[in-house]
C-alpha cells in the first residue's frame, strides 16, 4: 500500500501534556510529523489539533486508533487531501527597498493574490495563504530577491462531510 | 446530595480519598518530597495499611500481584525524582498488562518546577507513553478531584496504571474537602456500545464453522467472563485455547481446554491455528508472542475478535467480525444465538497432537529418567500439594513458561505474571501482593536464578510484613531462556548468561525465612509438602538440570504451525 499525505484532526480537552502524549504515538511508529497546528475549535473548551503526515491507510487507522484511545482525546478523524479544505499561510519578510528598486517584485505581489501586512522604511511583510504549492512558489519567486525572514503554518483544514462531535459531546 | 467541606491540608485529602476509593492498603517507599502524605499515613494507619518495600519496583510489583487477584486498583506511592522514576517499569508492565493502578509520586514544591530542584523529575513526560492517563496537581484544592478521575480510569474499560504527581506545597496546602467519586469523563467513553448485528454475525460464523477454534486471552478475566466464556464454550462445543494472561480463566482440567498458544504453547493449538477455519479470538491481542510471523498466521480462518479496545481490531489481524464492547455482556449476548453442537473429529485433531507432545516433550519433562531435575516435575509436585487451587506467580524466562505450560488451575485470577512486558524481578514483590489480596489462599511463586537476584531485596518485605508467600527458585546457574536463545541461534556462545549465585539459602535465612535446598530427585516430594504445610514463608531452591529447554517453541519470525517440538 502506498504512503499518502493524511491530515488527522484530533477534537481534545485543553490539557497541558496531550501534545507529548500524541506526538509520542508518532514517535513510537517512527512517523514523521509534517506539520501541527493546535488552535481552539467550533466547540467551547474543545481543542483541535490539525497534523499532517506521510503514511499508508491501514497505518493512519491504526494511529488514529491509538490517539482516540488517549482519556483526553475526544475523537480523532483522517481526511485525504480531496475530503477536506485546507490551506496554509506564510510569511515573507523582505528588505523595504526591494519594493521600490525592483517593480518585478510588485507584480509578483499582484498576481500572487498575496497581501502586503505591514511596511515601515527597514522591511515590508507579505502574507500569503493557500495550498504549499502556492506559498511555495510564492517563495521561489522571491527568493532570488532575497528573504529576510519566511516562516510557514501548519495546514489547518475542515472536512467536507461533517464531523459529529459536537453531536456527541451533548450526548454526554 | 448534600457535600459538606471541611478544611484540611491536601495530605490528609490524600489519604482520606484512598479511602473513599476503598483503597485500604498500599505500597509505598517515602522520600522527602512525599513526606505530607506519610505524615498522614501515619495517622491513619488503623484505617490504611501501608507496606513498606525495599524499593519503589517492588512496591509497584506488589501493587500489581495485588491488583492482579482481587480486581481491584492496586495503589503505590513514590517520593519525587528517583522514587517516580523507580516505579516506571512496573507501570509499563501494567499498561501493557493492563493492570489497575494508581501510583501516587510527590513533587518538589510548585515554585521549584522546572529549576532542577534536588530530586526533581518530570515524571509526567516519562510516565506519560507508559500511563493510560496522569495528572500533576499543583493546587490542594484538586487533590480529591484528581484522585476520583484517577480510580475511575483506571479501573474502567480497560484497566491500566495512572499517575498522579502531587506537589509538596499541594500537600501541605489547605482546602475545603469534600468527596466525591468520578462515574464519567466526557473524552472517555470506557467501554465501547456492543452492536448486536455483529453479535448476530459472530454467531452465524460460529454456528456455521466446522473448524472453530477459540483463543482466549485476559481480556476474560478482567471483564470478569469466565462462566460466560465457559457456557460459550460448552453449548458450542469449540476447543478452546488461552494466551499466558488468558491462564486460569478455564479450568485446566475442563475438557476444552486444549493448552496454550503461542511461542511456547502447546503444539496442536499452535498447530491448528493455521487449520481452524474460524478464530474466535476473545479479549486478546495477537501479540506477536502469540502470532508469529502474521505473514503465515491464520491465514485460512475467517477472525471474530470480540474486544473492549477499539484500537485492538485489525491492529495484528484482519478482523472479519469485531465485537466491541466488555466480554461478560458480549459473550452473554451471543450466547442465545449458538447453536448446541460438537466438534469431536476436529477436537480429535487436538488430541493427536496432545498424544505427540507428551510423548516427545510433557512425558520426559514430568515423569524424567536422567538425573538432573526438570522445572516441570517440580511444577507438577506443585500441583499434587496445592490441587491447582493456588495463586501461582512467576517470573520471566525459561521456567515462567514451565510454570504457564504446567502449573494446574482451577480457580480464575490465579496465574499472575509479566505477560506483555517481561519484567524480570517481577514475582516475588507481586508474589507479596497477591498473598495481600488473597490471604486465605496459598501463594506460591517461582522464579528463576536470575529474575530472583533482581528484587530479593524484596525478602525484608516479608520479614516484616510476615507474608506467607512460598518462594520456588529454580535455580540452572543460568539465565536460562537467553542461554537458550544461544544455544539454538548463536551457536551456544553463552554471552553473559552464566550465573555465579550466591547461597541463596543463608541469604533466605538472613531474613528469618524457613530455606531448604533440593538437589536430587528424592528430596523433592517432601520438600515440596513441608513448603506447602508451612503457615509462614518458605524458601526451596531446587537445583535445575543445568541446559534443560522449553519446548515446543515457534523460533522468532517462524509461523505457528512451525512449532518446534525439540
Amino acid at each position: 500500500m502506498e504512503k499518502q499525505l493524511f491530515t488527522i484532526s484530533v477534537y481534545t480537552e485543553n490539557n497541558p501534556g496531550l501534545l507529548n502524549r500524541i506526538a509520542t504515538i508518532f514517535l513510537k511508529r517512527h512517523i514523521n510529523i509534517e506539520s501541527l497546528n493546535v488552535s481552539q475549535s467550533e466547540i467551547e473548551n474543545v481543542h483541535r489539533f490539525t497534523i499532517a503526515a506521510r503514511m499508508t491507510e491501514v497505518a493512519v487507522k491504526k494511529l488514529v486508533g491509538q490517539i482516540e484511545k488517549q482519556i483526553e482525546v475526544i475523537k480523532a478523524y483522517y481526511h485525504t487531501d480531496d475530503e477536506i479544505i485546507f490551506h496554509e499561510t506564510a510569511l515573507y519578510k523582505i528588505a523595504s527597498n526591494l519594493l521600490f528598486d525592483k517593480r518585478e517584485i510588485q507584480n509578483i505581489i499582484k498576481n500572487s493574490h498575496a497581501s502586503i501586512v505591514t511596511v515601515n522604511p527597514e522591511f515590508f511583510v507579505i502574507e500569503k495563504t493557500g495550498f504549499r504549492k502556492e506559498t511555495q512558489e510564492l517563495y521561489n519567486q522571491l527568493a532570488p530577491y532575497g528573504i529576510m525572514q519566511f516562516v510557514r503554518t501548519g495546514r489547518i483544514s475542515v472536512s467536507k462531510t461533517e464531523m459529529k462531535i459536537s453531536e456527541q459531546l451533548k450526548n454526554l | 446530595m448534600e457535600n459538606k467541606t471541611e478544611r484540611i491540608i491536601g495530605a490528609e485529602a490524600v489519604v482520606r480519598s484512598l479511602l473513599e476509593e476503598g483503597a485500604d492498603l498500599a505500597y509505598g517507599y517515602p522520600g522527602g518530597a512525599i513526606m505530607p502524605i506519610y505524615d498522614e499515613l501515619y495517622k491513619y494507619q488503623e484505617k490504611l495499611h501501608h507496606v513498606l518495600t525495599r524499593h519503589e519496583q517492588g512496591a509497584i510489583h506488589a501493587a500489581q500481584g495485588f491488583a492482579r487477584v482481587t480486581g481491584k486498583v492496586g495503589v503505590a506511592l513514590a517520593t519525587s525524582g528517583p522514587g517516580a522514576t523507580n516505579l516506571i517499569t512496573g507501570i509499563a508492565d501494567a499498561q501493557i498488562d493492563s493492570t489497575p493502578l494508581v501510583c501516587i509520586t510527590g513533587q518538589v514544591a510548585s515554585h521549584l518546577l522546572g529549576t532542577d530542584a534536588f530530586q526533581e523529575t518530570d515524571v509526567i513526560s516519562i510516565s506519560a507513553p507508559v500511563t493510560k492517563w496522569n495528572i500533576q496537581v499543583t493546587k490542594s484544592q484538586d487533590i480529591p478531584a484528581a484522585i476520583a478521575k484517577a480510580f475511575y480510569i483506571a479501573k474502567s474499560g480497560r484497566p491500566g496504571p495512572v499517575l498522579i504527581d502531587i506537589t509538596k506545597d499541594a500537600q501541605l496546602g489547605e482546602l475545603d474537602y469534600s468527596y466525591e467519586k468520578c462515574t464519567a469523563v466526557r473524552s472517555y467513553k470506557p467501554v465501547p456500545e456492543t452492536d448486536i448485528e455483529k453479535v448476530k454475525e459472530a454467531a452465524e460464523l460460529i454456528n456455521a464453522a466446522k473448524k472453530p477454534f477459540i483463543v482466549f486471552g485476559q481480556g476474560v478475566i478482567l471483564g470478569e467472563a469466565e462462566a460466560e466464556l465457559k457456557a460459550l464454550i460448552e453449548k458450542s462445543g469449540i476447543p478452546s485455547a488461552w494466551t499466558v494472561l488468558g491462564l486460569s480463566a478455564l479450568p485446566t482440567e475442563h475438557p476444552l481446554n486444549v493448552g496454550m498458544v503461542g511461542m511456547h504453547g502447546h503444539y496442536g493449538p499452535n498447530k491448528l491455528t493455521n487449520e481452524c477455519d474460524l478464530l474466535i479470538a476473545i479479549g486478546m491481542r495477537f501479540d506477536d508472542r502469540v502470532t508469529g510471523n502474521l505473514e503465515t498466521y491464520a491465514k485460512q480462518a475467517k477472525v471474530v475478535h470480540f474486544d473492549i479496545d477499539p484500537a485492538e481490531i485489525d491492529k495484528n489481524v484482519k478482523t472479519d467480525v469485531a465485537v466491541l464492547g466488555n466480554s461478560k455482556d458480549t459473550l452473554s449476548k451471543i450466547l442465545p444465538f449458538i447453536d448446541e453442537k460438537s466438534h469431536d473429529a476436529w477436537f480429535d485433531e487436538f488430541k493427536k497432537y496432545r498424544d505427540i507432545e507428551n510423548e516427545a516433550v510433557i512425558n520426559p519433562q514430568l515423569n524424567p529418567t536422567k538425573e538432573g531435575l526438570t522445572m516441570g516435575e517440580v511444577i507438577n509436585q506443585v500441583n499434587k500439594e496445592t490441587n491447582g487451587d493456588a495463586v501461582v506467580v512467576s517470573d520471566v524466562g525459561q521456567h515462567q513458561m514451565f510454570t504457564v505450560r504446567y502449573a494446574d488451575f482451577t480457580t480464575t485470577r490465579s496465574n499472575v505474571t509479566s505477560g506483555g512486558l517481561g519484567t524480570m524481578g517481577f514475582a516475588l514483590p507481586a508474589a507479596i501482593g497477591a498473598k495481600m489480596g488473597a490471604p486465605e489462599r496459598e501463594v506460591v511463586t517461582f522464579i528463576g536464578d536470575g529474575g530472583y537476584q533482581m528484587t530479593c531485596q524484596e525478602l525484608g518485605t516479608i520479614l516484616q510484613t510476615k507474608a506467607a508467600v512460598k518462594i520456588v527458585v529454580l535455580n540452572n546457574e543460568y539465565l536460562g531462556m537467553v542461554r537458550q536463545w544461544q544455544q539454538l541461534f548463536f551457536d551456544k556462545r553463552y554471552a553473559s548468561t552464566t550465573m555465579i549465585n550466591p547461597d541463596f539459602i543463608k541469604l533466605a535465612e538472613a531474613y528469618d525465612i524457613k530455606a531448604r535446598k533440593v538437589v536430587k530427585r528424592e528430596e523433592l516430594a517432601e520438600a515440596v509438602k513441608e513448603m506447602i504445610a508451612s503457615d509462614e514463608s518458605y524458601f526451596l531452591e531446587v537445583m535445575i538440570e543445568k541446559e534443560d529447554n522449553v519446548f515446543p517453541m515457534v523460533p522468532t519470525g517462524a509461523s505457528v504451525s512451525d512449532v518446534r517440538l525439540k
